[in-house]
């Protein structure tokens, strides 16, 4: 937006809010570092007000743009506001806003990340190599890479502050009390006489007055809200059925589609014959779409029978290998020099080192993997000559907005994105896929608003699912320790397929290849990861941890062969390996909760695994158990370390959560091709955990870098699989190198 | 076609193979069930028919056999069943689409059995998918709803 535009923006915000009685409050961020041209540009764009709190006389309400996926993201960017508000969650409304280039997200951009000097220049690279894939998305209102608490941490606590700030000068200019003697409590300025003043009362006068800047932040030690449990806003009416999602939206006139596209991806239909389709009941239309067709009808289920009644004959140049089998060649095929993509880490002499003859090698497997939230993608759209207008569940409403534009040709200022709750999303809600095709229809029926609500089976088969990927690892032992570690790993880029579906570059190597891997804190004296990207496979996006999902187990499976090769004990030879303290003390951490080393009983088996992942060093403990119905998971023991816990009952269920995602994956799920065509259908096919498999799980976040606040959302994810693995190993001494594992091993 | 859902009866005009999930959801405008895979897989349709959890996605409107509870019928917001109030103090929900069935499984189990073993809840719910992984607090709340209940 031009600097015209920004003001323009401002100007209209604050006039707008002024006329309806109310006020609309933001912070402006004007310190940043000055290394960076592009950063002084970028900080531009920040000057914008940036509205985070709007008070009227009927009422408050928090805007926090980051999506709610379920893991509570609107909660916890309310209480950053909260706390320095001095207002109680329960007499707030909150709402995610229109998509808004002032909601960008600061800690996407890995060059914005506050590290400088050279003692933090593994935190810098770490956090660098991690964003840097994600930097296409600056300037773009974007929920994921687990940012939503770091990006808001400060932002939201310095919005709250000076809204807070400016209705005390309001206050005083009312009541002629000084604003040093005026205190706020609960939604109100009180003087000191007890006169409680609240906030809504002075929302006008507010408005007229310029918002108070550069408010110091509280003293942790005055923190009310931070740190402590929250009853989440959405607890309840997610507690009674009453929480509506974006599959629930209804409006006037709508009427429901069904979409069913080539099972092999990517292409399109050569003709159809709608005949049969459109004689059933409550039909109304069916319709080309790309890469398929829509049914149209009065009922959601009457939509999927028809599109399935549709006769299609489907294009069939198939732009992947047709069989599984061919998608694992093409990665065995990628471990040469033309595919090399990156080799960020290359300690010591690999090459001397693996001349010796004990070198102990290993290669790994991780399948593609559908996202599948419980809810199916949906969304509904309305196209009117002057404006359209969607509703969807969403983590890029700014980036919708140009998909929009692209299939309707409405200015994306007539574009309106209104974001609903989502019924999870795990990175599915990236793709613009759904909201594309209900654009498409909906064009096609102007005035009439379009609900399309993918079956299962479609979202399943047409999910951009998880990287496929292969590891090839070769290293050597000697005194009892590890000496050499040498790491392929091959997979295709999911940064370029994924930017690759909406049109951008991604130039320079994807170090998704490589996270969770080539960025861990160990000193093995010779020690290099190497990253290849492979050509030619299916189309993939970000599924929860992105690369590090499958590199944290390769990366961890096999240092824990060279381990157990050496003699050594597989805590103790992590610790004395790693040489950032903040690291070695999750270790710490969960020996001591899981109390490692004690004596086990017969057929009871514990395995370690860690991995930094998205800024965050996280260890976890799996216990396993040999039962006559196949292996029991018993415990699970995991530390984090993130700065500040904000909720730590949040905390406790999301991180419990990704670890049955994480070891629910590792052991049932696979998404394979046969015929060109995705082979799993629904749930019966790959469903992840259920509860007769779940552990015990025992959480614990660290607070011991508190300068670094951190997000919790994947870092769960890349160690637990490899945890699972090396106590599989320690309990049946088989080494399980491929996920599933239960091509491998039966479990309970 | 008649069919009676919370206790109100409906008039309805519709093909008797239409499954009793998009019939609530669809026709009636009741959203607490849920689709989510069509298929019994993942219980988020779970309703009670005649008092007993039934996967409505598998339930022709024509079958139905008796009164249709939703979790609406369960109890509101303003007058929570013993079980809800289970599912808001042990703060269960994640993205919490799932749960609505997760409650109707629950209330199931509590009725024929009021206390219920550790493994006799993983039996008992383990037809219901939970993408978010909330399984223990769903464990805990069984056994405060549980307790609730026996102190009633």
């Amino acid at each position: 937006m031009s600097r015209l535009g920004k003001i323009a923006r401002r100007t209209f915000l604050v006039s707008t809010a002024a006329i309806a009685g109310g006020v609309a409050f933001g912070y402006y961020m004007y310190r940043r570092p000055a290394a960076n041209p592009l950063l002084d540009d970028l900080a531009e764009g920040e000057a914008a007000l940036t509205p985070y709190v709007k008070i009227t006389e009927s009422g408050i309400t928090l805007i926090t743009p980051r999506a709610d996926s379920g893991q509570g993201a609107y909660s916890v960017q309310a209480m950053l506001i909260a706390e320095e508000l001095d207002v109680e969650l329960d007499q707030v409304a909150v709402d995610p806003g229109p998509p808004s280039p002032a909601y960008y997200n600061t800690a996407m951009a890995g060059e914005a990340a506050p590290f400088r000097t050279t003692d933090d220049s593994f935190m810098a690279n770490t956090t660098r190599g991690v964003m840097d894939a994600m930097m296409k998305f600056m300037g773009l209102q974007i929920t994921g890479g687990s940012t939503t608490v770091p990006d808001s941490f400060d932002k939201l606590r310095r919005a709250g502050a000076t809204a807070r700030e400016t209705l005390k000068a309001a206050a005083a200019q009312q009541t002629g009390v000084a604003v040093a003697n005026l205190r706020t409590e609960a939604g109100k300025v009180i003087t000191p006489d007890g006169t409680a003043l609240t906030y809504e009362s002075l929302a006008s006068a507010a408005a007229q007055i310029d918002p108070v800047q550069d408010v110091p932040l509280r003293d942790p030690s005055q923190w009310r809200m931070i740190g402590k449990q929250v009853v989440r806003k959405d607890t309840l009416p997610k507690s009674t059925g009453t929480q509506a999602y974006g599959i629930d939206f209804e409006m006037d006139g709508m009427v429901h589609a069904s979409v069913r596209l080539n099972p092999r991806r990517g292409l399109g239909a050569r003709s159809f014959d709608a005949s049969a389709a459109e004689a059933m009941p409550g039909v109304q239309a069916i319709l080309p779409i790309t890469g398929g067709v829509a049914a149209v009808a009065n009922n959601t289920w009457r939509a999927m029978q028809a599109v399935q009644a549709v006769e299609v004959d489907w294009d069939t140049a198939t732009p992947y290998p047709e069989e599984q089998e061919g998608h694992w060649q093409i990665l065995s095929d990628s471990f040469i020099e033309d595919r090399l993509d990156s080799r960020y880490r290359d300690d010591g002499d690999v090459e001397t080192a693996l001349q010796g003859e004990s070198v102990i090698e290993a290669e790994y497997r991780a399948p593609y993997l559908a996202h599948s939230p419980l809810e199916p993608i949906n969304a509904t759209v309305l196209v009117t000559e002057e404006r359209v207008d969607v509703w969807t569940g969403t983590q890029i409403p700014r980036f919708l907005q140009a998909e929009v534009e692209k299939i309707t040709g409405h200015a994306q200022d007539d574009i309106h994105i209104h974001v609903l709750m989502m019924g999870g999303s795990f990175g599915h809600r990236l793709e613009p896929r759904v909201v594309q095709e209900a654009a498409e229809i909906a064009a096609q029926m102007p005035g009439t608003p379009v609900k399309l609500t993918y079956s299962r089976e479609e979202d399943w088969t047409h999910n951009d699912t998880r990287q496929i990927a292969m590891a090839r690892a070769r290293g050597t032992v000697a005194n009892g320790q590890v000496q050499t570690m040498d790491l392929g790993i091959a997979m295709p880029s999911v940064i370029a397929s994924q930017m690759g579906r909406i049109g951008l570059p991604t130039p320079g190597p994807d170090l998704q290849i490589v996270a969770g891997a080539w960025e861990q804190p160990y000193a093995i004296p010779n020690y290099r990861v190497s990253g290849y990207r492979a050509p030619g496979l299916a189309p993939v996006s970000s599924w929860r941890a992105v690369g590090a999902s499958t590199n944290g187990f390769f990366h961890e499976t096999f240092l824990d062969e060279l381990i157990h090769a050496a003699g050594a004990d597989p805590m103790a030879e992590r610790m004395r390996l790693m040489w950032h303290d903040t690291s070695r003390k999750t270790l710490e951490a969960v020996a001591e909760m899981s109390n490692w080393g004690a004596a086990l009983p017969q057929g009871t088996g514990r395995g370690v695994a860690f991995t930094m992942s998205f800024g965050v060093p996280t260890a976890e403990v799996v216990e396993v158990t040999r039962t006559d119905a196949g292996l029991r998971l018993d415990n699970v023991w995991i530390a984090a370390e993130v700065g500040r816990v904000v909720d730590p009952n949040m905390f406790e269920n999301m991180v419990q959560g990704g670890i049955v995602w994480a070891l629910g994956h590792a052991m049932n799920s696979e998404v394979t091709y046969a015929g060109g065509a995705v082979a799993q259908q629904n749930y019966w096919d790959s469903e992840g955990m259920r509860m007769f498999q779940t552990p015990q799980i025992m959480v614990r976040g660290l607070e011991n870098d508190p300068a670094r606040v951190r997000g919790m959302g994947e870092p769960m994810v890349p160690p637990a699989a490899a945890a699972l693995s090396n106590a599989i190993f320690a309990a049946t001494g088989q080494r399980v190198r491929e996920m599933p594992m239960m091509k491998h091993v039966d479990f309970v | 076609m008649k069919l009676t859902v919370n206790g109100t009866e409906h008039e309805l005009d519709i093909e008797p193979e239409m499954p009793l999930l998009w019939v609530l959801r669809d026709e009636l405008g009741i959203k607490g069930v849920k689709f989510g895979c069509g298929v019994a897989a993942c219980g988020a349709c779970t309703v009670h028919i005649d008092g007993e959890a039934q996967r409505s996605c598998q339930v022709p409107a024509g079958d139905v056999w008796g009164p249709v509870t939703t979790i609406e019928g369960l109890g509101t917001p303003a007058e929570m069943h013993a079980i809800q109030e289970a599912w808001l103090e042990n703060q269960v929900a994640q993205c919490g689409y799932c749960q609505g069935g997760q409650m109707m499984q629950a209330a199931d189990l509590l009725s024929n059995n009021p206390d219920p073993s550790d493994a006799e809840i993983d039996d008992a719910m383990s037809g219901n998918l939970c993408r978010c992984g909330t399984y223990p607090r769903i464990r805990a709340a069984v056994k405060t709803a549980a307790t609730k209940l026996k102190g009633v």
